[in-house]
């Protein structure tokens, strides 16, 4: 068993990491990172604008935005990404490679879903901030742009990082539509061998596992050494609640 | 395609004979694996808070696996992979019961127990050490002051998450179409296929999912509000 899994290994290890680059699309391990990244990287704008939106007083902002999070709250992951296969295409007009599709469907999901962190950050300072803000002579936006995002976005560095490893965990769905990530690799290094799927699909499960337990535990240090710094650097402090616990918890 | 029609699918007995199908086929796996998240839930609950040490560390594994690892890639793990290591009896047995199904409980299933007993262990954590002591000094046994003080206060304070998970595993049923097990998402890609009706029949879906995911946190803030004290003191 363990001697097979080493042979695989070693015959397939550079389609697991990087797919058939050289000769075609830029697929495995690779692939499924740079795919993560950039969906966060996309999404973690659109989702300042989102909860801005849900917390703004203007009902015409705030509902369209509160029922679209709700949606996609409401429908499973695959749903949204079969409709992007087939909305993305329609509106563009071209032949959109299915990593597009996935990455649109990704910032929309976790663009919605990091909103309900921001938000909840932005809730949990408390309204004296912005008051104290205000009294001082800056405007509403100016409060917000000085005083109330970058307190609330440092303490919200841990669950960005929860949410990337949730964004890693979320692009297996890709293998529906064919994106050429690690698990797509996978299946195609099973179909090639045919005999030995619990190997193959174990080797699979150990990698998502290194990656996605490494990550979670650096969210974990540095949600520590926060906590510290926002309790104001005395050791016995009382700990300070970042997030409220009541905040939704997203899982793949 | 002539226009938006979706009396095309709703009228016709075939599709929505399918789509009925796949609501039993989700409802099924979802109930199936919930049960067995739960039971599993408790028992690892029973292990974390016993005395031995080895059998916190086992459990604490048993968690990191299960939430750092893909439900997808858990799934492919089980049918694609476990199955092919039962003996030969059991396969074909499985394959003969609708093993896509069974499977899809199981991978779902074990993999929620994870996210379940951690909801309830920091529920349970929650719940203040005094509470304990003050009664045992009132003449509870330990189990009766798990069962009539420290698990009703616990069980409430981790009704959101739990509540959150179940969601989200209503949701993740979904992910069985991938080792082909009959359900919702599954019944919707059928009747596209039949019907060339892709906006139709997503939508319907859609729809689907989204009510029963809302009644399901409907249901769930209903049982906190019950659940709530300050509530049963008004009463």
């Amino acid at each position: 068993m363990i001697n097979d899994v080493i042979a695989i290994i070693q015959d397939y290890w550079l389609l697991l990491l990087i797919g058939q680059y050289p000769n075609g699309p830029l697929g495995g391990l690779a692939n499924t990172l740079i795919l993560s990244a950039l969906s966060i990287a996309l999404a973690f704008p659109v989702s300042i604008l989102l909860a801005l939106a849900r917390l703004s007083k203007w009902r015409l902002l705030r509902w369209p935005v509160t029922g679209l999070v709700y949606v996609t709250r409401g429908v499973p992951l695959l749903m949204l990404i079969l409709w992007s296969y087939f909305l993305v295409p329609l509106w563009t007009g071209a032949d959109v490679p299915s990593f597009v599709t996935m990455l649109t469907t990704l910032v929309v999901y976790q663009g919605a879903f990091l909103s309900e962190v921001v938000r909840a950050g932005i809730v949990a300072l408390g309204s004296g901030q912005m008051d104290a803000a205000r009294a001082l002579g800056h405007s509403s936006l100016g409060a917000m742009r000085f005083i109330i995002l970058p307190q609330a976005l440092y303490n919200m560095i841990p669950s960005i990082i929860s949410t990337f490893v949730s964004t890693i965990k979320d692009t297996t769905l890709g293998y529906v539509i064919n994106v050429p990530d690690l698990t797509f690799a996978a299946s195609q290094v099973n179909n090639q061998l045919l005999t030995q799927p619990f190997q193959v699909f174990f080797i699979l499960a150990v990698v998502y596992y290194a990656i996605c337990w490494s990550l979670t535990h650096v969210a974990n240090i540095v949600e520590r050494r926060i906590t510290r710094r926002r309790a104001g650097l005395s050791g016995d402090a009382a700990p300070v609640e970042l997030v409220p616990a009541k905040i939704i918890s997203e899982q793949l | 395609m002539n226009g938006f029609d979706l009396s095309a699918i709703l009228r016709n007995p075939e599709y929505t004979a399918m789509l009925l199908h796949g609501i039993e086929m989700t409802f099924v796996i979802y109930i199936g694996s919930w049960l067995l998240a739960m039971t599993l839930a408790l028992l690892l609950l029973c292990i974390r808070f016993s005395p031995l040490r080895f059998g916190d560390r086992a459990v604490a594994a048993y968690v990191s696996y299960h939430r750092n690892v893909p439900t997808l890639v858990q799934l492919m793990l089980w049918y694609f992979g476990i199955f092919t290591l039962f003996p030969a009896g059991l396969t074909s047995w499985l394959a003969a019961h609708n093993a896509e199904t069974i499977f899809a409980v199981i991978g779902l299933g074990l993999c929620q127990a994870a996210y379940f007993s951690e909801d309830l262990r920091s529920g349970l954590r929650s719940v203040s050490p005094g509470q304990m002591e003050a009664a045992k000094a009132l003449g509870h046994s330990y189990i009766s002051a798990m069962r009539f003080v420290i698990m009703p206060q616990g069980v409430r304070n981790a009704l959101p998450p739990l509540i959150n998970h179940s969601v989200s595993l209503f949701k993740n049923s979904s992910l069985a179409i991938v080792i082909g097990a009959s359900e919702l998402t599954h019944a919707v890609k059928e009747v596209e296929n039949l019907s060339f009706r892709t906006f139709e029949i997503y939508l319907i879906g859609t729809v689907l999912y989204l009510f029963f995911s809302l009644l399901i946190m409907g249901a769930g803030a209903y049982l906190s509000m019950r659940a709530d004290p300050a509530r049963s003191a008004r009463a």
